[in-house]
């Protein structure tokens, strides 16, 4: 990863509305994102937090009710621009995405073999024999047992973690620069989660992909991002380089997130710094900071007005009042 | 009986504290497949739970965890009868379940369980309060005791019952369904509670709230739980002594600490470094386990981790372990446990 390479994936001020029953649903409200080749950022958070909606957004996967906003900039394109042909021969061969249910991204009644085939003639102008053997190469590649055969497989003869490595082996049929992972590990038992995991670092080296790796698992994040950003209430409230963000959290609710983890022995009728309340109803958020009414350090100026991004340390920000305050009250700090 | 204060512990209490509140023997399900009553069961037949023993002890937290299929939520719905086992005993407070002593109805009265989908496991045409106070009133109790009661487990659980009794499942969220399941199983006075990944689909902070309130409740009502998960962070925070079991049979039996500092199973061993990192400096390098777990059907011979095993010998594709003690009331399915075993690797330590 160069420090000087210009960002593959750039969002500005990426904004997504729903309609809905109660009126408009922002889900998510001014992202910015920018994402290096070879880089993998973690979108953290908790359901509701806007940061599935952030990543269909950069394949404008969602239903054409909802409202886009902002810029998204991928490899040069800007995607909200994009015709309808131009997004299909974008997504896939650009951009790739894989799921956290493997079982309905993949057709039950065609073969796993042939769709991966499939897709590689769309994008390529190569011959069904041709795209076959790449679909056997990229089976090898994620390690399939007897590859050959389970090509031939429909995606229900195959288990859990193998569906989830066919769909990776889908994924990058065509080559694409960017990945987007929304939760693939999440419903895997941990032993197959961590040779998923050691198999995206694995690939995304030998490919110099770049990936956005949605999870609310911090053990998740810090296994496979060099940076992470911390959504809550569709904004992110603190991003930096993976270690900052872990062992110097400066955003109040990430140091819930990791202090709410029950890890290590902890003594006998010990009890879990949990973070009160639940996150807001986004068709009426709270007024000023979205986290202001469960956090421990509330002020009345929290209240008032969402606090911009604050810089911790060179590349690491958070948005939240206090940090601003403590800023100016040390000079040149 | 059911209105008012729970009876005190020590009128319910009728085995004496010795005796295991839950004493689980030999219990068996297979499904599928149709063998004869004495003759061969044919291919095809998923061996569950495959004849496994455990205890829950009074006013303990017994901790179940395992990878998908491993037979954990079946062994929590053969013990409530949910299913019925094939074979196997379950002794509740030292009587059969099922037997004149004590009927079904009075050992589900007395032990309830809190399922994974908060929303899948509640009427959505129920209000919350209903939902409570359903179990009381099907027991007879007058609506009026029923609803009071309601009330009191509503606000024991952190849900003020001024905003939210009159509320129906779909109007409130994963975390607070989850709360109106755990006061429903408590409307009957239960000695049992099994939670069955009760926490899996919450959020992480929300979670640390529903774990934090079942400590609480544990302490106040009196409660033993079985705590079944497959998040082993979780798992070690809430409970006593911990069951780790793979394909139907119990790999590791013993209290929590003793197993997470120093397991006696290599399976356990996996499936402790399985868990992600949280040191960005020292990130996994390999996979402590390859493969998916292998299917219930047909299981390997021998010892069932044993293609999966790095510490595996002939033997233990020949015989299979038996539960050796590791430390107190600590045992661990593994020929490497047992010194009379001859695995090679014994003898040359």
């Amino acid at each position: 990863m160069s420090m000087t390479a210009e960002p593959i994936v750039e969002a500005v001020g990426l904004t997504v509305d729903f309609a809905s029953a109660k009126g408009p649903i922002r889900a998510v409200s001014g992202v910015d994102l920018s994402l290096k080749p070879g880089e993998t950022l973690a979108l953290l958070g908790e359901s509701g937090s806007g940061k599935s909606v952030s990543l269909r957004a950069l394949m404008r996967l969602h239903p054409s009710s909802a409202k886009i906003g902002g810029s998204v900039r991928v490899d040069g394109r800007d995607v909200l621009a994009m015709s309808a042909r131009e997004l299909s021969a974008y997504r896939g061969k650009i951009v790739s995405m894989i799921f956290q249910d493997p079982g309905l991204a993949f057709d039950p009644v065609y073969r796993i073999g042939d769709q991966i085939a499939e897709a590689v003639m769309r994008h390529e102008r190569v011959s069904r024999a041709e795209a076959r053997k790449r679909a056997l190469e990229l089976f090898e590649r994620v390690r399939i047992p007897s590859p050959e055969r389970r090509l031939d497989n429909y995606p229900h003869e195959m288990s859990g973690g193998m569906r989830q490595r066919a769909m990776i082996a889908l994924a990058l049929a065509c080559r694409p620069k960017v990945l987007l992972a929304d939760e693939p590990t999440t419903a895997l038992d941990a032993t197959v989660q961590i040779q998923v995991l050691l198999l995206l670092r694995e690939l995304q080296r030998e490919f110099g992909l770049a990936i956005v790796f949605v999870t609310h698992d911090v053990g998740v994040a810090v296994e496979i991002a060099d940076r992470i950003a911390v959504m809550y209430a569709g904004r992110i409230v603190e991003s930096g380089p993976c270690a900052d963000v872990i062992r110097n959290a400066a955003h109040p609710y990430t140091r819930g997130l990791l202090s709410s983890r029950s890890h290590g022995a902890l003594g006998k009728d010990e009890r879990l710094k949990a973070i009160p309340g639940s996150p807001p109803d986004l068709a009426a958020p709270p007024p000023g900071c979205a986290f202001g009414p469960r956090c421990e350090s509330f002020a009345e100026v929290c209240g008032s007005a969402m606090p911009d991004n604050v810089v911790v340390s060179s590349s690491h920000i958070a948005r939240c009042v206090r940090l601003a305050i403590r800023n100016s009250s040390q000079p040149g700090g | 009986m059911i209105i008012g204060a729970p009876p005190a512990p020590e009128d319910r209490d009728r085995g004496g504290p010795g005796t295991p509140l839950l004493d689980v023997r030999g219990l068996t399900k297979h499904f599928g497949g149709k063998g004869g009553l004495f003759g061969k069961a044919k291919s095809g037949v998923v061996r569950a739970v495959d004849g496994i023993d455990f205890s829950v002890a009074k006013g303990e937290t017994l901790g179940i965890v395992g990878e998908s299929g491993c037979g954990k939520s079946t062994t929590a719905r053969l013990v409530m009868q949910i299913i019925r086992p094939d074979a196997g005993d379950i002794l509740f407070d030292g009587e059969a379940v099922g037997s004149q002593a004590l009927s079904l109805g009075d050992f589900r009265r007395q032990a309830q369980m809190v399922f994974q989908d908060s929303y899948a496991s509640l009427n959505p045409r129920l209000t919350v309060e209903e939902t409570v106070a359903f179990g009381p009133r099907v027991q007879g109790a007058k609506p009026a005791a029923a609803l009071a009661k309601a009330h009191d487990l509503l606000h024991r659980v952190g849900l003020e019952p001024r905003r939210f009794a009159g509320r129906y499942p779909h109007e409130i969220s994963g975390g607070q369904r989850q709360r109106v399941n755990i006061a429903r199983a408590l409307s009957l006075d239960p000695r049992l509670l099994i939670l069955d990944e009760a926490v899996s689909a919450l959020d992480k902070s929300v979670e640390a709230q529903v774990l934090n309130l079942l400590l609480d409740l544990k302490r106040d009502f009196g409660l033993t739980y079985m705590f079944i998960t497959h998040d082993l962070n979780v798992v070690r925070f809430m409970s006593d002594r911990i069951m780790v079991m793979y394909l139907g049979k119990v790999a590791e039996f013993g209290p929590s600490e003793p197993i997470f500092e120093k397991p006696g199973h290599p399976y356990t061993a996996a499936l402790l470094s399985s868990m992600p990192s949280m040191d960005p400096d020292h990130r996994t390098q390999e996979a402590p386990l390859t493969g998916d777990p292998p299917n219930p059907i047909d299981p390997p011979s021998g010892c069932r981790f044993h293609p999966r095993c790095k510490m595996v010998s002939t033997l233990c594709s020949q015989a299979e372990p038996r539960l050796s003690t590791m430390g107190e009331d600590h045992l661990a399915a593994c020929h490497l446990a047992d010194p009379q075993s001859g695995h090679p690797r014994l003898a040359a330590a």
